[in-house]
């Protein structure tokens, strides 16, 4: 929450959680403003009383145009040789000459890696410069673990709610192969030490300090800061909590990886996929797959604890890279360039678990989405589409279990992950939240309009949920 | 895209000192350098000289249409001077065998001329008697004969022009004497009425099989000529798709152009996105090789499906579907000299493109009506990734039997597409126009 004033405690909606300084507006549709420079409805408090925005009309709802990916591929193959900014300048770039961007000025581009090396520091900013884009286009970036993706969007559809931005590209890219090697901590702490001394003497006695285990490199793990756990064994320990069956997972998984085929088959991402070094599809998609070969997967987390250890390489998504972007913009810009809006983001919500005392890891979402729901006086049966990111097969299942024990409501099936989800595309953390979200606009955008959930789980015990709508 | 001769070790190699003398002495060919467009070049690079012969008409027109385009005018009598970039030679009055012999009178100038030759015939089949309609078209076989004596890269073709035909000449004669159409040689165009639609201001192309060789050229002449290129290829193309369409400013669309949505999906594109396309560029084509008795049903069919069939369908549906396109829209089709001379292992490819020749005869009486053009290019020998595929011998053949002895580029077709597309083109319509260096193969 950015406001500085009384509205910055209301619980946050799309558009109306923001607050930051508008003195930078190059739009004409602004809303009305107070002598201070805040939006005069963020000082009023009807505009905080439902989620309706009829009435009044003082934000207005980021309008989802289109999206763009590159092929998600298994780490170490096709893309082992390029950088997570080269993925990320490929979905920009696809993104740009779909939409004829080339040369323009955007009023922003968001997007995030979850791995990065320390040259990093503005990844995309040095991919905007990359591609094709005017060079006048600011950008930052975002770390949010596996939220980023969609947490990026949810801040340019804020800045373009509020009239700060006409229009904007969100977006999320990681290379697992590519991933940063940092040297020991103790062989550091010596040369920056080094780099200080300014005598010999100084300098021979920070060189004495040198010692053979500091040659030791220190590559980035999957695991959890506070506990030392990996993701798979934190997901384990949820999946046992709710008796999630190695069954129902593989089930999941056959689902996506068919789903996903299917939506390929039929040319669905024809639009919001462009190729990269020749790949063309996801290769981690197995569309003839079957539940017998899922079956025959031994068992790779959970193994130590106290009940059957379910989760295997058929039912977890493996390290991947790849990059998404999604085109975000008002209403107004998009049919000045008559470009057809697939959906809305209409409004989003963050939670955080306390996995350190035992809460699950992965299981913010399950605190989310009753939030955000209950904000637009929904309940899950009312949605049309609901997108709930694959990291585990388990996670998906724990996560409706969860939802369902909290009256939330049942989601059926058939709504559930409709094109595929990260089991059959791969996860490369930060441009899963860009994956799902034009995904699910143009899924809802296919059907004539309807609502979805979109709700993705991150390390640190986190979660994201948004709600979007055609 | 390749520069000039890139992939034409030979042709590099006569430019050189040794690689001269021993071509000259052995009398091997020694392709010329051609000129080609560049942003701010003179039209010529010499005077022009427009000659008049009995009846000629259409004198004072051609010496408009090169002044405007910036070039100097030669005086009609000053026999034996300078080089001349440009002779243009009026013959569209001869009616008698004759004054044919007039044609000798024109053989000075034609000697000092180091660029381009232009002839203006009538249309034969309109001027009246035999002996007139005999001596019209007897023009061609001189304008052919002259191309393969032309030197230096110097071109001749025949412009037919029908009564009425005036901005499209004024067009025609500026880009068949401009370095635009550096490898049309030794061919005849008719030239007739028609005027230009209302310009919009901001024109919008479609290319399709834009990512890569003719197609991704011919964006880029079309973007350098104030369009947005809808640039247009399959998923599976999309890098290099998206690296095309992003440098020349345009926009990409996936399509698989035989799929069965294709024709609803583009001119939906078309309609909603652009309110309506200027010109259509078919230019998504596939080759199947392989001898007849040897050719199986999916290389028949996916050859004729992309190449014949999606041209076939996409038109119709765009001329159907309101809105899909502009006024004044000019459609131009991918033929081959393949297609008019029939290669050995391409019955299928040739069907599918001597087919686009039918495609655009039947549809231009129909689609001038509604101030629509249509017309055809037949590229010769081009260096692009389809031709440098071919086994070494018949490519350099392909190369040297064409009057300008060397492969055409990429550009030099885009040149004649974006010249189609013009909107003082309009007069140009039902033609098929080939850009081969004069080659000989169904010549």
């Amino acid at each position: 929450m950015l406001g500085p004033t009384g509205p910055a405690s209301v619980p946050g909606r799309d558009g109306c959680d923001g607050g930051a300084v508008l003195d930078d507006l190059h739009v004409s549709k602004v809303p009305r403003t107070t002598g201070i420079g805040y939006p005069e409805y963020l000082l009023t408090s009807e505009n905080f009383a439902h989620s309706d925005r009829t009435g009044d009309h003082v934000t207005r709802r980021a309008a989802i145009v289109g999206g763009n990916r590159t092929p998600f591929v298994r780490a170490g193959r096709r893309y082992a040789h390029v950088s997570a900014q080269d993925l990320l300048v490929a979905a920009l770039d696809g993104l740009v000459a779909r939409y004829g961007l080339a040369g323009e000025r955007l009023g922003e581009v968001v997007a995030g890696a979850v791995l990065k090396h320390s040259r990093d520091l503005n990844l995309t900013r040095e991919a905007v410069l990359s591609t094709a884009l005017d060079p006048a286009t600011p950008a930052f970036d975002v770390q949010q673990a596996c939220a980023t993706g969609l947490e990026t969007a949810v801040l340019v559809a804020n800045k373009i709610a509020l009239g700060q931005i006409e229009v904007g590209i969100a977006g999320g890219t990681d290379s697992a192969s590519d991933a940063p090697i940092a040297v020991d901590d103790g062989l550091r702490r010596v040369l920056l030490e080094l780099s200080r001394a300014r005598t010999v003497g100084q300098r021979l006695a920070a060189v004495s300090k040198l010692r053979p285990g500091q040659l030791r490199p220190d590559p980035p793990r999957n695991a959890e800061a506070r506990t030392g756990l990996s993701m798979g064994e934190h997901a384990a320990r949820t999946a046992l909590e709710f008796g999630v069956s190695r069954g129902a997972q593989d089930e999941l998984a056959l689902a996506s990886h068919r789903n996903l085929a299917a939506a390929y088959d039929r040319g669905f991402f024809d639009d919001l996929l462009t190729p990269y070094l020749g790949v063309q599809r996801d290769d981690l998609l197995r569309p003839d797959t079957t539940l017998e070969k899922l079956a025959a997967l031994k068992p790779v987390f959970g193994r130590d604890l106290d009940g059957e250890a379910t989760m295997t390489a058929g039912n977890s998504t493996p390290l991947t890279d790849g990059a998404a972007a999604v085109l975000l913009a008002s209403d107004e810009w998009a049919a000045q360039r008559r470009l057809p809006v697939l959906a809305h983001l209409v409004d989003a919500e963050t939670a955080a678990v306390d996995h350190v005392h035992g809460e699950g890891l992965l299981t913010a979402p399950v605190e989310a989405a009753p939030r955000l729901l209950a904000r637009h006086g929904l309940s899950l049966e009312e949605l049309d589409l609901v997108e709930v990111h694959e990291a585990f097969a388990s996670t998906v299942l724990a996560t409706l279990a969860a939802w369902e024990r909290k009256g939330l409501g049942t989601v059926a099936r058939e709504k559930l992950n409709v094109a595929g989800s990260s089991l059959a595309t791969g996860h490369p953390f930060a441009a899963t939240g860009g994956r799902l979200l034009a995904t699910t606009a143009k899924l809802l955008h296919e059907r004539g309009g309807g609502r979805a959930l979109i709700s993705v789980c991150a390390a640190g015990g986190q979660g994201i949920v948004a709600l979007v709508e055609a | 895209m390749a520069g000039p001769l890139a992939g034409d070790p030979y042709g590099a190699l006569v430019r050189t000192g040794p690689g001269k003398f021993l071509a000259a002495r052995t009398g091997l060919p020694r392709p010329p350098r051609l000129r080609r467009y560049e942003e701010g070049q003179d039209l010529l690079t010499g005077p022009a000289l427009v000659t008049g012969l009995t009846g000629a008409a259409h004198v004072d027109a051609v010496r408009d249409a090169l002044r405007t385009a910036g070039a100097d005018l030669a005086a009609g009598t000053d026999v034996g001077a300078a080089t001349l970039g440009a002779l243009v030679v009026d013959a569209s009055g001869l009616r008698t065998v004759d004054q044919l012999g007039e044609l000798l009178a024109t053989a000075p100038d034609f000697k000092r001329t180091r660029g381009r030759l232009l002839v203006l015939s009538a249309v034969p089949a309109a001027v009246d008697g035999p002996e007139s309609r005999a001596v019209q078209q007897g023009l061609e076989g001189f304008v052919r004969s002259l191309g393969k004596e032309a030197r230096g890269g110097t071109t001749v073709n025949l412009l037919r022009v029908a009564d009425g035909a005036t901005t499209s000449l004024r067009s025609a004669v500026q880009f068949f004497c401009s370095a635009r159409s550096a490898y049309v040689d030794g061919q005849p165009l008719v030239v007739g009425p028609g005027e230009p639609q209302a310009v919009r201001e901001h024109r919008v192309a479609v290319v399709t099989g834009a990512a890569q060789g003719i197609g991704a050229a011919t964006a880029e002449v079309l973007a350098r000529s104030g369009h947005h290129v809808v640039c247009v290829d399959i998923a599976a193309s999309g890098e290099k798709l998206a690296a095309v369409a992003n440098r020349v400013g345009g926009s990409t669309l996936h399509l698989d152009v035989t799929a069965d949505d294709a024709p609803r999906t583009l001119a939906e594109h078309l309609a909603d996105r652009f309110e309506g396309a200027d010109v259509v560029v078919h230019n998504a084509g596939i080759t199947r090789d392989r001898s007849f008795v040897n050719l199986d049903e999916a290389a028949w069919r996916s050859v004729l499906a992309v190449n014949l069939g999606a041209p076939v369908r996409l038109t119709t549906a765009l001329l159907d579907h309101p809105g899909a396109l502009a006024a004044g829209a000019r459609f131009v089709c991918l033929s081959s000299m393949n297609g008019i001379a029939g290669a050995k292992g391409q019955t299928n490819y040739a069907t599918s493109k001597a087919g686009l020749v039918g495609l655009v005869e039947a549809l231009a009486g129909s689609l001038s009506a509604r101030g629509f053009a249509v017309n055809a290019v037949a590229p010769g020998f081009i260096e692009t990734p389809m031709t440098a595929a071919m086994p070494p011998v018949p490519r350099e053949l392909g190369r040297r039997t064409s009057s300008l002895q060397q492969g055409g580029l990429p550009v030099d077709v885009a040149e004649t597409i974006a010249w189609l597309a013009q909107p003082d083109a309009a007069g140009v319509d039902g033609q098929v126009l080939r850009v081969c260096g004069q080659n000989l193969l169904g010549a």
